[in-house]
């Protein structure tokens, strides 16, 4: 816009601003509550200002664990956590990639069929299936498992139809230069599709290991085994004590790390991540 | 470096044949040009040469194997595409080198090759950029390279001109003709542009409708055309096609349009005979209404410098037909409504059967 209309800019700076606010305030009251001590929260009122108790509440929260919630420290499950996560970004991207190089470059029978079985399940995320597939995990003896966390996340269709649109929208002539050139399907795979897809890839590596980093309900349920607790469990947990007040400090510095991994997952992807939604690479 | 040779190939899309049965022989390092309308099966021609289209009937040898069931890459053949289909993510180098990577060479002969090939196409400056960095002629040039160093036993072209603007579009023709002088090896090349076809071909295929219509030297094609569609398709403007009948006692044709023209040194089929009579714009001169073969009443004219097309019809036409086009020279002093008494060049009236368009030869 050219026009120089200053109530209109304030009114829109206002809002944008407001929008900020309610965005990052909690962020901003978790951190401060962080570096607190436990007896600030009695009051009832929110602190706003940073204590001294960093260190310790970090520090307790990684390598001692609390003991009234009966968690292990929380560095375990930032590790269960991330093997979760990543299995599931991995796993996802991985299974789906070939299955959309399947569909889009291969004719076989039931070729459509197949698409749409993978298509339907874009109705069946793991809440609505979630019974049958704990029946399921249970009898494969995956409960309390690393397999038993991601495998069932994995098995999902949304990234496959993703990467059979992406396909789809590559030239033919790329595919028959590559035949001329003597590139067999694998080849032609890895040396030009897989190239051609990393912006795809990183955008949806950053999607996907948030989605399996917030996972919540489902490692409720196969876990028991306080090993295979992940981070977000942890905190549900720790806020959740019984005939006690929760140590908000240390609730609150534990939500920050666990904030941290896909923070840092978006800032390393950034460069690809935001080249993946804004350009085609032609 | 291979003979091409095409026996009766044909291809079916479901129920619909788009090709009916090709017959080609090219010899070792022809350069033969595949021309016709949009739609007529040029392209779908050329696939099946290449490996992409599997062919319904018939067969096709390259270097004397029948390579009917072989993948593309068991054919020993390099295609350059209409939109030249770079790899996006790879460098102008690793583009050219891809197919000699795939087939194993040493890094030291891919090397090589590719420095011979870059050199020739004057692409050195660009190797290590993207294809997305480089002008359209540019990644033409890349297309041109990557099919030149892999040292197939054909080349097939696409359209490879189509996507470049018209001066850039003689440069680069000149320079396919010029490599492919140098490197001699047998060329498919398709186009609907007859500029291209006529400078380009050692010998011409006149496609029409999934038929070869003709099969020759493009001045041979330019001079005898085999059938009307030849005769209209090659030649700009198109060649004038007049309904007549062969009079008796040879004098000459009765025009369906009205009056008659005895064109000279043309050999007329036997009486009664119903042809077209077809006369190139250039072919037709004006004359002294004495000698005059054919009067041209001028309705349009359009002046293009070095000539004049005079477009009009015949001045003793009756109604429908009879419509005319002559090129003069640019000096003719011509306007709407002028009667232009004209001749035939002797030995330039083409005779076509009516009914089957074949040429009548004499
Ligand atoms: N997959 C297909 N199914 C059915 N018909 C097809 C198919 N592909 C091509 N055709 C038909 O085959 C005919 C020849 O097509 P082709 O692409 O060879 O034409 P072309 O001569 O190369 O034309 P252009 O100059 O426009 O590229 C066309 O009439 C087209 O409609
Ligand atoms: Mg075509």
């Amino acid at each position: 816009m050219i026009e120089n209309r200053p109530w209109l800019n304030f009114f829109s700076h206002v809002v944008l601003i407001l929008g900020v606010a309610v965005v990052a305030l909690p962020v901003y009251i978790a951190l401060i509550a962080s570096t607190r001590g436990p007896n600030d929260f009695y009051s009832g009122v929110v602190p706003l200002l940073p204590g001294p108790h960093t260190i310790e509440n970090y520090k307790q929260v990684l390598f001692a664990g609390i003991s009234t919630s009966g968690a292990p420290p929380i560095g375990l499950m930032m590790f269960n956590s991330l093997v979760m996560a990543l299995s599931i970004a991995i796993g996802k991207i991985a299974i789906s990639i070939i299955s959309a190089f399947a569909i889009v470059y291969f004719r076989f029978p039931f070729r459509s069929l197949a698409f749409w079985l993978i298509f339907v399940t874009l109705m069946l995320p793991v809440e609505v299936r979630i019974l049958p597939t704990f029946k399921v995990v249970s009898d494969l003896g995956m409960l309390n498992s690393y397999a038993g966390l991601s495998i069932p996340l994995i098995a999902s269709a949304t990234a496959t139809f993703l990467f059979r649109q992406f396909f789809l929208t590559v030239p033919e002539e790329l595919m028959e230069a590559a035949r001329v050139d003597g590139a067999g399907p694998m080849r032609f795979f890895w040396d030009i599709l897989v190239p051609l897809s990393r912006t795809n890839m990183a955008a949806l590596f950053v999607i996907l290991f948030i989605y399996g980093w917030n996972q919540y309900l489902w490692p409720l349920m196969i876990t028991t085994d306080p090993h295979y607790y992940t981070v977000v469990m942890a905190i549900k947990r720790m806020a959740d004590v019984a005939d006690s007040i929760p140590q908000w400090n240390v609730v609150m510095a534990t939500v920050v790390l666990a904030l941290l991994p896909p923070v840092l997952v978006v800032i390393a992807m950034q460069r690809l991540f935001v080249k993946g939604l804004v350009e085609t690479e032609k | 470096m291979a003979a091409i040779s095409l026996r009766d190939v044909r291809k079916n899309y479901g129920a619909t044949e788009v090709i009916h049965g090709v017959s080609l022989d090219v010899t070792d390092g022809e350069f033969i040009v595949i021309v016709g309308p949009s739609g007529c099966g040029k392209s779908t021609l050329l696939r099946m040469v290449a490996g992409l289209e599997p062919i319904t009937a018939g067969t096709i040898e390259i270097g004397g194997r029948v390579v009917n069931d072989l993948e593309p890459r068991e054919r020993d053949i390099a295609m350059v595409f209409q939109n030249y289909a770079l790899y996006p993510h790879m460098s102008v180098y690793d583009n050219m080198a891809y197919g000699l990577k795939i087939a194993g060479l040493s890094k030291q002969a891919i090397r090589e090759r590719v420095d011979v090939a870059a050199t020739m196409l004057e692409l050195k400056p660009y190797l290590d950029r993207k294809p997305r960095a480089l002008s359209g002629g540019q990644r033409q040039r890349v297309a041109m390279g990557r099919a030149l160093v892999r040292q197939p036993a054909a080349f097939l072209f696409d359209e490879p001109l189509s996507n470049l603007d018209a001066k850039l579009r003689v440069q680069m023709r000149l320079e396919i003709k010029s490599m492919q002088r140098k490197v001699e090896t047998t060329s498919l090349y398709v186009t609907h542009d007859q500029v291209e076809a006529m400078t380009l071909a050692d010998r011409l295929v006149v496609m029409n409708a999934g038929n070869a219509e003709q099969i020759d030297t493009p001045l041979n094609v330019y001079r005898q055309p085999a059938t009307t569609f030849v005769a209209g398709f090659i030649g700009s403007p198109a060649m004038n096609m007049m309904a007549a009948t062969v009079a008796a006692n040879g004098r000459g044709l009765e025009l369906d349009s009205g009056g008659s023209v005895k064109p000279r040194d043309t050999a007329l089929a036997e009486t009664g005979r119903k042809v077209l009579l077809g006369i190139r714009p250039e072919h037709l001169s004006l004359v002294q209404e004495l000698n005059a073969d054919l009067k041209l009443a001028v309705v349009a004219v359009e002046t293009l410098g070095a000539d004049t097309l005079a477009h009009g019809h015949l001045a003793d036409s009756r109604g429908a037909g009879g419509d005319l086009v002559v090129r003069l020279p640019g000096t003719s002093p011509v306007k709407p409504g002028d009667v232009l008494p004209l001749a035939v060049e002797p030995g330039m009236a083409h005779l076509f059967d009516r009914e089957t368009g074949k040429r009548i030869e004499a």
